[in-house]
Parts: C-alpha cells; structure tokens; sequence
C-alpha cells in the first residue's frame, strides 16, 4: 500500500527556545492536554491530545512542507509579536520561558487572530503555519494514515476516523439510506442534468 | 540547428479533459501527437489511502494560493479527471445566455446549450456518464436530500462517470481511483489516444512557446523532478505546426503571458476575467438525534443516524431548486452535496456560534470530534469573472513551497458585490434548509486565510464574439495566434452553476473538427470522425452532420 520512497526524509533541527515557542503555537491551533505537570508549551485548556501530541513539530520540522527553514525565524517573530503585545496590554511577561510561551491561552489566541487578520503584513506566513499545525492533527500528514490510527493517532482517531481493510484500503459496504428521500425537480432531463 | 530539434505535428499541453480528448481525435484522425503533462503519471496501484505528504493525495494536486483566490486543480497524467469527483452535469440552459460583467452574452452566439447538447451527448457515451439512482447515493446525499424535502425543496442524484459495480464509497476520489470505477481519462481517452501513437510525456512542464522563421511554434519546456516538484531536471524544446493547450486555467495563461514577449501581443483577455465558478462552501454539523427524530433516517447496528461524513464518493445529490433562468444573474446557484476530506480544507470551516475564533482554538476542536457529522454543501453560483493573473513566475503557475502540491500564485480575486450577492444568497439558503427545526448549525468556510477557494478553475482564456473581452474566437483558437487552441477550463467564459467537467469536456469535443481543419490547412495528413474512445458510435452519429465544412463555423 506505502509507495517506497527514494529521497530520504529530512528533519531540520531547531533549537530549544524555537520548539516550545513553535510548540506553543500549535496548541493554540489545535488545543491539547499538558504531557507533563509544568508543561509550559501547552496551555492545557483541552482534555487529550491536540496539535503537539499529534506530531506537529515532526511535520513542521520535514523539509517536505518548505516550512522547515524558516522556523527559528517564525519562532523569533512569534516571541518579538508576543513581547509588542504585552507591552500594549500591559503584561508583564515570565521571563523564563519565551514571551509567546509566558502568554495565557487567551492572550495567545488574540494575538493569532491579530497576526492572521487580512492586511496584516506577516499573514501569510502565519496562515501557513496555522495550516500545517492543524495537518498534524486533522490528517497526520507526516504519518502513513493506517499505520498512524493504528498507532492511535489523537487527531485521527478524535474525528472517529475508521481503520482501514487489512491491504490498507477503506470499503464501505453500507453506504446509503437506499431510498428515495426527495422529489426530483421537474426539469431533470433522461440522462439526469438541469435541463 | 533545427536539424537537430525534434517535431511533431500537433503538440498538447496537458492531459486532462481538454488535452486528452483533442490528442486521441487528432491522433486517430492520423496527426503525429506529443502530450506534455508537467505531473506524475501514476498507474492504478499507486492511487493510495494515505493522507501523507508524498502520497498519491499531494503528488496528483496542485494548490496554489493567491491574492484573494486559491486554486485546486489537477497535476498528472489526466489532469482533473484523475483527482475530480466524477459529478457531469450539464450546464443549464440560462448560463449560456450570462452577461456576467460586460453588459451583453458573453458566451460566443453559436454556443447554446441546445447547439452544444449533441457534444454533451458524445462525452455521456465517451466516459459512460449515466444517471444515478437513489440506491447509488451515499449517506450525506441521502441526507441533504431529506433535508431539502423537509425545507420543501427537490433534490436529485447527480448524473456521474462512475461505474458504480465497482465502486467501494471508500471517498478517496481525489487520490486517484484504484479500482476503476471513475471514469478518469486515463481508461478511456488517454489510452485510446496511445493506441493510436500520441506519445504522453510526464513531468513536461511547459514554460513558454516562440516562433520558428516558417511560421511554427517552439515548446519549451522544463523536466520537474519527479518527487520533489521544487526541483528541475533540465529543459528541452518540440517544433510543432499546431500548439494544443489545455494546462488547466490556472496555468493555461501564464505560459501565453511568458510567451507574449516572443509571439507579440497576447489577446487583452488572456489572465483576466478569471472565474472561481462562483464557488463556495459551507459545513453543518448536524444534531444526530434530530436526524432521526425529524429526517426519520438510521443506519442501524448502532451506527448514528447519520455520522458518516467519511462513506462515499465525492457529491451524489444536489439541488436545483434556485437554478431558475426567470431568477436575474448573481441570484442562481446549485446546492451540492459534497465530501471535503480532511488536511485540504477542514481549517477553513468556522464553528457555528463561536464565542472566541472560528477557525482555530477550543471549539474548533470540539467540532473537529464531530467530524464524522460533518455535512458539507457546495454552493456553485454566479460570480462575475474579476480574477486576474500578475506577472508570471520565474517557472511554472506558482512559486512552489512544499515538495509536491502547495504553490503561491500571481491570481488576484476582489469578489464584486454581485459575487457576494450570490454568495451569501446560497449561503442563506444552505442555513435555511439545514437550521430548520434544530436539524444542524452551519457556517460558511472563511476567507480570511486564503481567499475564496475554487476547485473548478474557468475563463482566464476565455471564448466569446467580443475581441475585447474573449482571448479565443469561438473555435478555441486564440485571437491573432492562428495554431494556438485553448480547450480547458479556461476556455469557459463564465460561471457555470453547476460542476463544469461535462461542459469543458463538450467544448473540448467541439472544438476538435475546427483543431482538425486548421492542422489540415498546415498540411498535415489527418482527418476528423473517429468514434468514442471505447469504440461507440452513436454519439458521432450524432455530430457528424453538424461538420460540413461550410457550416463548421456554426458547429
């Protein structure tokens, strides 16, 4: 089922700050429960696994996207936004963590709207990696689809996605109501088009 | 030099509808014939289930955002129809007399539905297009269809080119279908067209065309990589006396605007007037226990009265209710049940009610659990032809980001307030039918992240009467370029309100005698009568007496 791929997959690697940062983010797309007491990437405003537990960074990270080379940037640009933000609300940020990660989930969510809003002059960037940060979660991208549910992948298995046949392929055999469940309009020609 | 140079009689630039079919007429009708087709050619087995970047889902698409308007076409062998779901409709009978946004018809005069009805009746025969039953529609048709009756509404299964005995509503339709029964062009005109000696190039992704001193036209191309579209594999060029091309509409005018600097001045319509067929989508998320309270539906063995936004293939019922020629224009739309899989679209539905973001967050998740009831309905109205194309990239239609699929385009779209008119009109109507009684919440998908979303790409190249407004005379050929036809979706000059394969696939039918006579007029040895690509002949019965060469310009 899995066509072999030639070019071999590849992982940028980022840096600490840039992975909670982008972590972060994520989670603001698609929320998620926090992995361990104390996680401050995670706002834990949800009750199971969200973007980051669906492997969000893994597919941000693959050269694949054309992402991957501007993350650190993105991750700086995030923080530098977060920082401008709080100024303007007059927060005062925890300096131990990254300014975008040291902001509630509500703060976080605002300042996303902001930076995805039409006109904004970064808003295509951010557009792209909102989109990515939900792939992760709504169709696991980075991940053969069967072996992820498999896996129990959170995103897949959260829209009640079903397992596959055994060769991998979907079949559904019940498929419809197989009834008539309106009255045709009456202008239908024999070959079933508007007329 | 030109020794060296290779030739063919008639090349094709693209391979799904409009490509495919005028190869395999002009091939059997004896023409040498070169396809370029700058997407993968995938055999049956590497149609996968796999929503992983690099599966058949991301090689075979292209996804190109622009200023305003996104794009998803076709980026294979086949083009649209490998990754289209099937739905043939033909356009109704009041599109054809449109006036869209230049104040008088904007189809050519000799195109009518009833002047091109004999042409649709060629594709039903071509592609087995037939008429689907009640028992063919899958759950989310059987549902939109009991909601529309219970709104007062009709609705009817959709006529389909799927050959439904072997067909497993597996609702994979845009990774390619492995088991043959879409009828994509790739089991019918693409191989009747090899039969016949037309030669199909993969990953040929043709840039721009030049002159040569006798009066022909230089292909040039360059080879894509075949798994990372970002990268190139050199370039060549093919001498041919007749250019076909059919690169779908998003990429149809700019080759001819890279051109323009060695073929001299392109028609003022080429890249503009570019249409999204007024398309718009909405998501319901429906209360299953009024689904079968109200809607009286179940599925049975515990399953949820409904809950099966997964199970089908593609659109199966739609509603026509609104596509009335006594409406005024911008106020007719069909109403389509669709299936919308997951990663192409799914962040672009909004949460009904939402107190804080509607496309991210909280509550996005918890409608993101409902999925599986998810009903998504097509709204196919009239928009007003306002997109146009900026300079052209340094290669191909985008500036391409990821490996394979997703590209930034120079397609600007400011939706008119005759566009919004019709949006919102269906919008409301799409609400009205699926809010009744508590039956769903609905909302429309955002524009806010990347424009309006087209999966039906028309008339950046359009045909018309009017020089001014029409890039191609109404035999597809393009205005003072004589041995340059257009047949794709870009050829169509407007919104069609329903799904536009049928029509692109008639026009592309014919306009093939006229590509025959001008092929004739170069002097190459090839003739025009050749039967459906299965061997039918019923539908050339048909057509055959509309082309005494006197009247061909009627046809």
């Amino acid at each position: 089922m899995q066509t072999a791929r030639r070019i071999p997959e590849r992982r940028v690697d980022i840096g600490d700050e840039a992975t909670i940062t982008l972590e972060a983010y994520a989670d603001t797309i698609v929320p998620g429960a926090k992995r361990w007491p104390g996680d401050r990437a995670i706002a834990g405003v949800s009750s199971d696994g969200g973007a980051v537990a669906a492997g969000a960074l893994d597919l941000l990270r693959w050269d694949a996207t054309g992402i991957h080379d501007g993350l650190e940037d993105l991750a700086g640009r995030a923080n530098g936004h977060a920082l401008a933000y709080a100024e303007r609300a007059g927060l005062e940020l925890d300096a131990a963590v990254p300014p975008f990660v040291a902001l509630d989930y509500d703060d976080r969510v605002r300042l996303i709207q902001e930076l995805t809003t039409p006109g904004h002059p970064e808003k295509d960037f951010w557009v792209l990696l909102s989109l990515f940060c939900n792939m992760a979660f709504d169709s696991a991208a980075h991940l053969h689809t069967a072996q992820a549910l498999e896996d129990g992948h959170p995103g897949l298995t959260a829209m009640g996605i079903t397992q596959p046949d055994t060769d991998g392929l979907w079949r559904f055999q019940d498929f419809g109501y197989g009834r008539q469940l309106a009255a045709p309009h009456p202008h239908t020609t024999h070959s079933g088009s508007p007329a | 030099m030109s020794a060296t140079i290779e030739k063919t009689d008639v090349l094709v630039i693209g391979s799904g509808f409009g490509g495919a079919i005028a190869a395999y007429h002009l091939a059997a009708g004896g023409a040498k014939v070169t396809v370029l087709e700058r997407g993968p050619w995938l055999k049956n087995d590497e149609f996968e289930h796999d929503y992983k970047l690099g599966s058949s889902y991301t090689r075979i698409f292209d996804f190109v955002v622009g200023d305003g308007m996104s794009v998803l076409g076709g980026n294979c062998v086949g083009g649209g129809s490998v990754v289209y779901f099937a739905a043939m409709p033909r356009a109704p009978e009041f599109v054809f007399d449109r006036h869209g946004s230049i104040g008088r018809r904007m189809w050519p005069t000799s195109v009518s539905r009833e002047t091109l009805d004999p042409w649709y009746d060629r594709i039903e025969e071509s592609l087995s297009v037939s008429r689907q039953e009640w028992s063919d529609a899958s759950y989310a048709g059987g549902l939109w269809a009991a909601a529309c009756d219970h709104a007062g509404r009709t609705a009817n299964p959709l006529a389909a080119a799927i050959d439904n005995s072997r067909c497993v509503n597996c609702n994979f339709m845009m990774a390619g279908c492995r088991f043959e029964a879409k009828q994509s062009l790739t089991v019918n005109y693409l191989p009747a067209a090899i039969a016949h000696g037309a030669e199909i190039r993969p990953l040929h992704e043709v840039q721009h065309l030049t002159r040569t001193p006798d009066g022909d036209y230089r292909v040039h191309y360059n080879i894509v990589h075949d798994e990372d579209y970002r990268l190139q594999n050199g370039s060549g060029v093919i001498e041919a006396k007749i250019v076909v091309m059919a690169a779908g509409a998003g990429a149809t005018p700019v080759i001819l605007q890279r051109s323009e600097a060695h073929l001299g001045t392109m028609p003022r319509a080429v890249g503009r007037y570019f249409s999204g067929n007024g398309e718009r989508l909405n998501t319901a998320v429906l209360n299953e226990d009024k689904v079968a309270e109200i809607l009286g539906l179940t599925r049975g063995g515990g399953d949820l009265p409904y809950g099966a936004n997964a199970i089908g293939k593609g659109p199966t019922v739609a509603s026509w209710d609104k596509l009335d020629g006594s409406l005024p224009e911008y106020s007719r739309y069909s109403l389509e049940q669709l299936y919308f899989p997951p990663g192409l679209g799914t962040i672009l539905a909004q949460v009904p009610d939402a107190t804080g973001p509607t496309w991210f967050g909280k509550e996005k998740k918890e409608i993101l659990r409902n999925w599986k009831s998810w009903l998504t309905i097509f709204c196919m109205t009239e928009d007003d032809n306002e997109g146009v194309f900026g300079p052209p990239p340094a290669t191909g239609n985008s500036h391409r980001i990821s490996q394979q699929m997703l590209g930034r385009g120079n397609l600007s779209y400011r939706p008119t307030e005759n566009t919004w008119h019709g949006w919102n009109q269906a919008d409301a109507d799409v609400k009205e039918i699926l809010e009744k009684d508590g039956l769903a919440k609905v909302m429309p998908w955002t524009n806010d992240l990347v424009g309006a979303y087209t999966v039906h790409p028309l008339a950046s190249c359009r045909m018309g009467d009017d020089p001014d407004t029409s890039a191609l005379d109404d035999t597809n050929e393009l205005r003072g370029h004589s041995g340059i036809f257009v047949t794709d979706g870009s050829a169509v000059p407007g919104a069609l309100t329903v799904n536009p394969a049928m029509t692109i696939a008639a026009l592309a039918e014919r306009a093939v005698p006229h590509i025959v006579a001008a092929a004739q007029d170069k002097g190459i040895a090839v003739a025009y009568g050749a039967p459906a690509p299965a061997g039918y002949k019923s539908g050339r019965k048909g057509v055959l007496p509309l082309l005494k060469r006197k009247q061909l310009a009627g046809v």
